[in-house]
């Protein structure tokens, strides 16, 4: 069929218009129900990735100049609070203005899956704070972060897995690097990995 | 699923098939220049799921659309033969993968079909 052949479906529908109707509209209404339950893989803000990678960069600088492990451990508590409040909110305003369900079934598999790593993440970091180990937190959170991305991003575009992965990278040579380096992997990884990865799920996936 | 070809409502048994008129022998004529190819409700949605996403895996589709392994397959190799959607295969460890996308081609049938919908709605409005 070519654009020209435009449908004349008053001249085709016979002498059932209403049931014709009442077809469309049903077609419709599945079309427009099954694209909002797959479009939720995607409801992720990329632009969100983007905001909360440009944060961690004072965030990097004001840790190198802490005084303290105390001093640095809080401004990583805040930039964390900051990144979590900022890539949720920008993710309810992705799915609302696609009117994309946020917790449908994908939505809330992507979510469950997220927290598990980490919810160990944040019960790890206690003993490795208070057992005076802040060298290795920087390399445990992006390992964690990433493995929280790796796996819920199954349930998500391809670009959240391999975002995953590559923070499990970055964390993994953070482990094996001087202890000195811990801000400038945080700055990488938390920085400019959630950066690229954000503008590409924002080119490709509509914010 | 072989022997399901061709009895299905709509064409693509018999090659790619773009357009409608592949499906002469379908029940219902009400619309000639209807797409059957995406008329029937399963391929419908698979297209539409497609839309939204870059690529689905057979079992994204299958979850999404809540049907069947065999069901899937048969709709989906409707949609392989017309061109609609274009399907990679390949291994994850031992477990065979098989991933879907919507070609251009699928994309613009699914565009003609809400088009066609849209018209659909308007005319009987209209009358």
């Amino acid at each position: 069929m070519t654009s020209s052949e435009s449908p004349a479906p008053s001249a085709a529908s016979g002498g059932a218009p209403d049931a014709l109707h009442a077809r469309a509209m049903d077609d419709l209404r599945y079309i427009r129900q099954t694209m909002e339950g797959a479009a939720a893989f995607t409801a992720l803000s990329g632009w969100g990735g983007v905001v909360v990678g440009v944060t961690a960069f004072p965030a990097a600088y004001l840790a190198a100049r802490a005084a303290t492990h105390r001093a640095w451990m809080l401004v990583w508590l805040i930039e964390a609070v900051i990144g979590a409040l900022l890539g949720v909110g920008m993710t309810v305003r992705k799915a609302r203005a696609a009117r994309q369900q946020l917790f449908g079934r994908p939505g809330r598999k992507f979510a469950l899956t997220f927290a598990t790593p980490m919810a160990a993440g944040a019960i790890l970091t206690i003993p490795l704070y208070y057992g005076g180990m802040t060298a290795i937190l920087p390399g445990t959170w992006l390992l964690l972060y990433g493995t929280a991305f790796a796996t819920a991003g199954a349930f998500s575009v391809s670009a959240v897995p391999v975002m995953g992965l590559s923070f499990m990278v970055a964390g993994a040579a953070a482990l094996a690097a001087p202890a000195a380096w811990g801000n400038v992997f945080m700055a990488a990884g938390f920085g400019a990995l959630h950066i690229v990865f954000g503008a590409l799920i924002a080119r490709k996936h509509g914010g | 699923m072989e022997e399901q070809r061709g009895t299905g409502a709509g064409g693509g048994g018999d090659g790619p098939v773009k357009g409608a008129r592949a499906g002469g022998r379908a029940p219902s004529s009400h619309a000639p220049d209807l797409d059957r190819l995406i008329h029937e409700r399963l391929r419908l949605g698979i297209v539409s799921a497609l839309a939204v996403n870059e690529s689905l895996s057979f079992a994204d589709l299958k979850k999404l659309l809540n049907t069947s392994d065999g069901n899937l397959s048969v709709h989906a190799r409707k949609l392989e033969e017309a061109q609609y959607v274009a399907c990679t295969k390949s291994f994850e460890g031992r477990l065979p993968r098989t991933e879907y996308r919507l070609t251009t081609a699928g994309r613009r049938a699914l565009e003609r079909y809400l088009e066609h919908m849209e018209a659909l709605i308007r005319a009987t409005r209209e009358s």
